[in-house]
């Protein structure tokens, strides 16, 4: 573990230097650890794939005090199974106007569209970290069968709720934003709820399952979640 | 009440910012030049965290529907009533009936209006700032337009005794103001074309030795493409030693990140939560007000400084504001 400043009011914990399974539970420990413990004038934790990003109030501690505050934080940690983490089933319409590079993503790795989807609902994904937009999910574990490079120019404007290759990642766009992602289909639930708390439906450490929607049960689905 | 004759060019409700939810993916947000938010505040009563207007290079035009205690602090125009200047960085009593309007200036790139009390607009995750891109906070989530209407709140936190007199005062013309302003060596260094002081970011090390030169000695422009995301700057290309994947973490306001095309970009109040650029350098706290000044076509240096010194200095820029906040005080009693 070791410790470098973000600017003058933020403290980096780097817990590795790979993206894997070891160094996240390592950061969902710490985060849960800081969170439960925070020293004074800690604002607010940020999850990484191999970071934990503490901000802190400069008006209530320095740098240094921080640091000496991280004396034996490696002891402390406790790294398990997080008990709040959760599985989510995300509903996918794939294809058609939902998914126009289904048939792209496919051609690039000689597999049918059926077989895109089979393979892209048939895994399980963790969620590494939230970023980029408010309940994006860089999510891992999508198999390379179907890994797709982004697009050559970005798209101005990706409906919320898109579902997107880019590289071996997959991912859900939770609001309207530019985006090189290969789009595979489009999901009726809301990823980010600014209203509840927490204000998105995945956070680092949820697991996530897809699976197929026709586009009949995409507008059933979507009328209901608007109702409620 | 406040009604919107002119929308102006980008005017947004902000406040500091919207804090611990960064991990949700939730931006921050917030006023740009938050030391003239929070002073504006605080010249009205109010405390320094309450909603007030950003205004952006081209200001508003507002219809007060009832007196109100103000405040214009910020740069790039020069609030008008009837053809007389408002004074800036004071408070300033305004009778209902008055229109507010704008002039740009050739300087400077946003003023902040406060009233006191407030403007009223629903909390959204414990913020009042705007996130356009999300369209919540703020106003209806979005910039305002002609024809809204904002209602003042009441959340004053030590009412201005000096509103009695400059009521009274305001009764022979449309606005009254006292004859003192907050005082210039109170305010961070703004310039047009600022040297600003960076610490080294992440990365630092990782660029050659000639774009850290390049870095701490030549000028960049800022390019037209910026906005309150970020700054993007044109000017001598910055390059790694050898190319590096980065994983990507958590960056932050005044994180300069540079790009695969060298070109630098300092990120700003409506940053992401994440990157996965190299970061050369971290422009300090303390002159993100002056770097929200600077107007695109303008142009900024870096100069290295050290961490102890940046939060010495942001320590001094609070402490300026609790001054400022004792001597209203003061000015109250007598």
């Amino acid at each position: 573990m070791d410790f470098y400043p973000l600017g003058d009011a933020a403290v980096v914990i780097r817990v590795g230097s790979e993206i894997n399974i070891a160094n996240h539970r390592t950061v969902m420990a710490l985060v849960s650890y800081l969170e439960d413990h925070p020293f004074p004038g800690m604002v607010e934790c940020v999850p990484s794939f191999t970071t934990v990003t503490a901000f802190y109030d400069v008006m209530q501690i320095t740098y240094d005090e921080v640091i000496a505050q991280f004396k034996g934080l490696e002891d402390q940690i406790v790294t398990g199974t997080d008990e709040s983490s959760k599985t989510v089933e995300i509903p996918v319409c794939y294809g058609g106007e939902f998914g126009p590079d289904l048939e792209a993503v496919a051609r690039h790795n000689h597999l049918t569209p059926d077989e895109v989807i089979a393979i892209h609902t048939g895994a399980d994904y963790l969620v590494y970290m939230i970023g980029f937009a408010p309940g994006f999910p860089y999510i891992g574990g999508m198999s390379e069968k179907i890994a797709t490079p982004r697009l050559p120019s970005p798209r101005l404007a990706i409906p919320p709720g898109t579902v997107g290759i880019a590289g071996a990642q997959t991912g859900v766009y939770p609001i309207e934003t530019p985006g090189g992602w290969r789009l595979i289909g489009r999901t009726p639930l809301a990823l980010f709820r600014p209203k509840e708390h927490p204000p998105t439906l995945l956070r680092a450490g949820d697991h996530v399952r897809f699976y197929a929607i026709t586009e009949d049960e995409y507008q059933l689905m979507l009328e209901e979640f608007s109702r409620n | 009440m406040i009604r919107v004759l002119h929308s102006g060019m980008l005017t947004t409700i902000q406040d500091l910012g919207r804090f611990g939810f960064q991990k949700y993916g939730v931006i921050v947000s917030g006023a740009m030049d938050a030391f003239a938010l929070k002073v504006a505040n605080v010249l009205v009563g109010n405390r320094e965290n309450t909603a007030a207007l950003e205004m952006t290079l081209l200001g508003p035009s507002l219809l007060f529907e009832e007196d109100c205690l103000i405040a214009i602090t910020g740069f790039g125009m020069t609030g008008m009533i009837d053809d007389r200047v408002v004074p800036t960085w004071r408070p300033v009593y305004v009778r209902a009936g008055s229109t507010l309007t704008f002039k740009s200036t050739t300087d400077g790139c946003r003023a902040y209006l406060a009233v006191e009390g407030g403007f009223r607009v629903p909390m959204v995750m414990n913020s009042a700032s705007t996130y356009l891109k999300a369209a919540i906070g703020g106003y209806e989530g979005r910039a305002l337009r002609q024809g809204d209407v904002l209602q003042m709140g009441d959340a004053v936190e030590r009412p201005l005794i000096a509103k009695g007199t400059l009521s009274v005062m305001a009764r022979e013309s449309r606005f009254a103001y006292p004859n003192w302003s907050v005082s210039k060596d109170m305010l961070p260094r703004y310039q047009g074309n600022p040297v600003l002081r960076v610490i080294p970011g992440g990365q630092f090390e990782d660029f050659t030795e000639a774009s850290r030169k390049v870095l701490l000695g030549e000028r960049f422009e800022v390019s037209s493409r910026s906005d309150r995301m970020g700054y993007r700057l044109s000017g001598p290309s910055l390059e790694l030693t050898e190319q590096v994947e980065l994983i990507s973490e958590a960056v932050t306001a005044g994180t300069v990140q540079v790009p695969s095309d060298g070109n630098p970009i300092i990120l700003l109040a409506d940053r992401q939560t994440i990157g996965g650029y190299p970061k050369i350098a971290q422009v300090i706290q303390a002159d993100l007000p002056i770097i929200a000044q600077v107007r695109p076509g303008q142009r900024v240096g870096f100069e290295l400084v050290t961490l102890d010194q940046a939060q010495r200095w942001l320590r001094e820029q609070h402490q300026n504001i609790n001054r400022l906040k004792a001597s209203l005080k003061h000015l109250s009693e007598r």
